[in-house]
Order: structure tokens, then C-alpha cells, then sequence
């Protein structure tokens, strides 16, 4: 316990947030050049993670535990997104035989 | 100190493996493996219950179902075609766009106190269970709901094939 406060007592919180932007950054980047559809859901899970560690950064700094459970909650959000996103890309895979997202422009308007 | 620097080191160079690799079971491996960083993360910042369910949740649960719904699919024969380069630099010239957008407005803000475990139990089952179920009780009720209606949709996703085929 001793060990683990003495090796974050030397980190900036700085530090964090550069590195939850710069993993926020691939996630957006991800979503933006893949065209598998269940790759750009990892992206998103990349970039809740970025927020998540972000949280947890910020509730050490404070001393709160406020942003510990919010992490909880973006957790659970998070597994329900996933439960729904991939059943529904199963439906879609199961009428259109793929998962690129340019073929799946039938919700355009 | 350098722990730190080792593990985020780490973290960033799989989650650009997860992004750039062209096999989409290599990305969930690489993802597992970003997600295991992310675990030692909060191990480093005492937040061990948020460590444990981490590990549980993505690397056990979430990661086992994206890797059976990828085999379920059978997609590894249509791999991506990796033509349309203008739109993957694109991509890429708007997300570094974002990074760098992030990383001046931080500049701006000057240097940080580094970061002092005053309370050093603060991560743990006992605080954030009292946390919790006292002051976000309402939340936690809330996200029981969210969770039995995505449960349903799923269900309901997967129930209405053979009715319409």
C-alpha cells in the first residue's frame, strides 16, 4: 500500500489527461477509418475506457469518491451497449450477409 | 515514477494496434491486452475495486463476446479492402486534429500538482459500497433498469428471425 502511494505521488495529473486524450484520439480515429462494424464498436469501448481512467485519475486527485462510481456506471452503461450493439449487427449480418459499414446504407434518407 | 510511464507507454501502443491491425481477432486480442493496462492503471491509482471489476467485466465478459460474435460470423475470408486511402487519412488527419486540439488547451492550463492519496482507502469495496447505496442509490436503481431493458432488447433482437424468415 505504502509502495503504490509513493509511485503515484510523483505523476501530474497532467499526465492523465494527456494520455486519456491521446487514447480518446485513437478511439475517434478508429471509428472514423474502420469499416468493420464490430471494430468500430472496440473503438468506442476505447474511448469509454479513456473516460474511465480519466474519472478515476480525477477522484484520486480530489480524494472523492464520486468519480470511482461514476466509472461503475459507465461500466454497466457500457456492458448494455455492447449486449444491444451486437445483436443487432447479428441481425444485420444475418439479412445483409456483412458487416461493412458501407453497405449498410439503408437508413439514409 | 516509471511504472507509469512504462504501463501508458503500453496502453498506447496497443490501442493503435487495436485501430491499425488488419485481422479483426487480432484487434480483440490487442484490445484484451489494452484493457489489462488499463487494470495495472488503476491498481497504480489505489482504485482496487475498480481494478477487479475491470477485469472481470471487460476482460472476462465483454471481450468473451465480441470474440464469439466474431467467430459467429465467420468473418476472417471478407477482410477489409483497403482501398479508399483517402478516407483513412482523412481519418487519421482528423483525429490528430482532436489530439491536438486536447493537448494545447492542456498546455494552457499550465502545470499540475501531481496527484496525493490523502485518503488511501478510498478505492475500496467498503467506501464505495457506502458511496454507493447511499448517495447514489436512485443512479444504481436506474442502471438496473437500463441493464434488464437491454437485456430484453437483446432477447427480442435475437427472437425475431424465424418469425419474419
Amino acid at each position: 500500500m505504502e509502495n503504490i502511494t509513493h509511485t503515484i505521488q510523483t505523476v501530474p495529473l497532467n499526465h492523465y489527461i494527456l494520455l486519456s486524450a491521446i487514447i480518446f484520439a485513437i478511439g475517434v480515429t478508429g471509428v472514423l477509418i474502420r469499416r468493420n462494424a464490430i471494430v468500430i464498436f472496440m473503438s468506442v469501448e476505447l474511448m469509454l475506457n479513456a473516460v474511465n481512467l480519466l474519472l478515476t485519475a480525477f477522484s484520486a486527485y480530489r480524494g472523492d469518491a464520486s468519480g470511482q462510481v461514476f466509472v461503475f456506471f459507465v461500466m454497466a452503461l457500457a456492458a448494455a451497449e455492447v449486449a444491444v450493439g451486437l445483436a443487432i449487427i447479428v441481425m444485420i449480418y444475418r439479412n445483409t450477409n456483412s458487416i461493412d459499414i458501407n453497405v449498410l446504407n439503408r437508413l439514409k434518407w | 515514477m516509471s511504472t507509469f510511464y512504462v504501463i501508458a507507454f503500453l496502453s498506447i501502443v496497443f490501442s493503435l494496434l487495436v485501430i491499425f491491425a488488419k485481422n479483426p481477432v487480432h484487434s480483440v486480442l490487442y484490445l484484451i491486452l489494452t484493457f489489462f493496462t488499463f487494470t495495472i492503471h488503476y491498481i497504480l491509482l489505489n482504485a482496487q475495486f475498480l481494478a477487479v471489476v475491470n477485469f472481470i467485466v471487460y476482460m472476462g465478459a465483454i471481450m468473451v463476446l465480441f470474440l464469439f460474435v466474431m467467430m459467429l460470423l465467420n468473418l476472417n475470408k471478407d477482410t477489409e479492402p483497403g482501398k479508399h486511402y483517402l478516407v483513412k487519412i482523412a481519418g487519421v488527419v482528423a483525429g490528430g486534429c482532436l489530439l491536438v486540439t486536447i493537448v494545447a488547451s492542456v498546455k494552457a492550463l499550465g502545470k499540475s500538482q501531481p496527484i496525493i492519496l490523502e485518503n488511501t482507502n478510498l478505492g475500496l469495496v467498503k467506501n464505495l459500497g457506502k458511496v454507493l447505496f447511499g448517495e447514489f442509490l436512485l443512479p444504481f436503481e436506474v442502471s438496473s433498469v437500463l441493464l434488464l431493458s437491454a437485456m430484453l432488447g437483446a432477447v427480442l433482437l435475437a427472437k425475431k428471425e424465424p418469425k419474419t424468415a
